[in-house]
């Protein structure tokens, strides 16, 4: 009750100091005149000896994202090897570890079935196409340099991957496992060259019944920090 | 397609090579600074900045900060060593990075959780944004990867964390979206549906270390079919987030 009562009060403030201040009023108090100092005797004006600084916070450009694109080669079991092209995007969360987002895209062939039988194929085109993406962490186990000749050396890490997605494949998505490993070698400050290997688990029915397929992908990769 | 994707990285890499920031310079106040050859702990230290010199900061990736020296020497100093150098103000160099007091009362929440939706796997990346430290609005698309079907869905909901205070934070939810399962082609007399979804849920969070958090969570949802009964399906998933 006393709550309502203060509320109801400070309102009523608030609404009298709003309105004093309309446009409508025009007999707006002028400020009043500062006595004149007296004859005689001077002000006093207080001058500081401290000069004074300008904080400002330290912008500090971070570059913990590395983003950019892959193309190799990716065996997909039974149906051949072919190239595969890729984007990679990776936020460094600390020296250590790494979260990243891979996409790609690539070509399946013919199975030996398939080449053998001369019946039917097996999937349309559109089904022979293999795209996957993966989400995932790594891990940078080796750090360390490349030494080229006496006089240069690039950093450079190898690193091991595990992450889980999709591929769509076959005409169905699968729940893809992907694990990996890469090297990293950094030719500027801001650009990496990467050798990865990554393996794509998956379970693939074409054939007749449930299986486990690895499907293996060598690729060279192209990556800026940012 | 090729030439159009080739030509955009092109453009994205010269745009990194040139947007570097000019950072601040800062007097060295410990006894010395250490400039490594590279941003890690497992790169040798090549040169030494004194006290009293002043060194200027490039980038930092990670816990590492690029500085150049007065010499033009480019090195890598550890983010400890860093905070302790002063700014020409005379204050030290600020490094708020995120730690255990932030965790509750951040903002923003991103991460992958992994698990099972209904019998099938489900992968699923979610985007969270706390109007207060016990409320937040979450976005969530997943990818449910099953023998006969698979299927996505995308959610928007709110998350209710008691006790913003704890290490470990249990958090309740609710929320409502759309899900589309389309059954494999082998199957017969199937297609492609999409319906309304909601769920309710409980989970856990906890925080791990810097920006990292666990999280779990188990989901019951109900599948608003147009068939005479709704369907209901649990979903349960663990997986790893970070906030900023």
């Amino acid at each position: 009750m006393e709550n309502r009562i203060r509320i109801l009060l400070l309102s009523a403030v608030l609404l009298a100091s709003g309105c004093s201040y309309m446009p409508w009023r025009n007999d707006t108090p002028e400020a009043e005149p500062p006595p004149p100092p007296e004859a005689g005797e001077a002000p006093v004006v207080i001058d500081p000896a401290v000069e004074r600084r300008e904080i400002e916070t330290a912008k500090i450009d971070t570059e913990n994202w590395e983003a950019g694109a892959y193309v190799g080669s990716l065996s997909v079991e039974d149906f051949e090897v072919n190239v595969v092209y890729g984007a990679r995007i990776a936020y460094h969360l600390s020296e250590d570890f790494f979260a990243e987002a891979i996409a790609g895209t690539s070509d399946a062939g013919l199975s030996s079935f398939e080449r053998l039988s001369g019946g039917a194929p097996l999937l349309t085109d559109s089904e022979r196409q293999f795209t996957y993406y993966s989400l995932g962490f790594g891990w940078n186990a080796l750090p360390g340099e490349i030494f080229l000749g006496g006089k240069r050396a690039y950093n450079s890490a190898v690193y091991l991957t595990l992450g889980a997605g999709a591929t769509r494949f076959a005409g169905a998505d699968r729940f893809t496992i992907t694990a990996g490993a890469g090297a990293r070698v950094l030719i500027r400050d801001w650009l990496a060259v990467h050798l990865d290997m990554r393996d794509y688990i998956m379970d693939v029915d074409v054939l007749g019944r449930n299986k486990s397929t690895h499907n293996y992908e060598a690729t060279l990769g192209l990556t800026a920090f940012f | 397609m090729m030439r159009l994707a080739a030509c955009g990285l092109l453009i994205f890499l010269t745009a990194i090579a040139t947007a570097r920031a000019e950072g601040p310079s800062v007097t060295v106040a410990d006894p010395y600074l250490e400039l490594r050859t590279g941003p890690g702990r497992g790169f040798p230290v090549f040169h030494v900045v004194e006290r009293g010199e002043t060194v200027r900061v490039e980038t930092r990736r990670t816990d590492w900060f690029q500085v150049v020296d007065a010499d033009g020497r480019e090195g890598w100093v550890h983010k400890g060593q860093m905070a302790e150098t002063l700014l020409p103000a005379g204050v030290k160099l600020a490094i708020d990075d995120p730690a255990r007091e932030d965790f509750g009362a951040h903002r923003r929440e991103v991460g992958l959780l992994l698990g099972d939706y209904g019998g099938a796997n489900v992968v699923t990346l979610y985007g969270a944004y706390a109007f207060n430290e016990h409320l937040a609005a979450e976005l969530a698309v997943a990818h449910i990867l099953g023998n006969f079907s698979d299927g996505q869905y995308a959610t928007i909901g709110v998350t209710h964390v008691p006790v913003p205070e704890w290490r470990i934070q249990p958090f309740l939810s609710i929320g409502t979206g759309v899900i589309r399962i389309r059954p494999e082609g082998t199957l017969v007399g199937t297609e492609e549906r999409t319906d309304q979804v909601a769920y309710a849920g409980i989970g856990v969070r906890a925080y791990m270390a810097r920006r990292f958090i666990v999280r779990g969570e188990v989901k019951e949802y109900v599948v608003f079919t147009d068939r005479d009964e709704n369907e209901e399906d649990v979903e349960w998933k663990i997986g790893f987030a970070f906030f900023f």
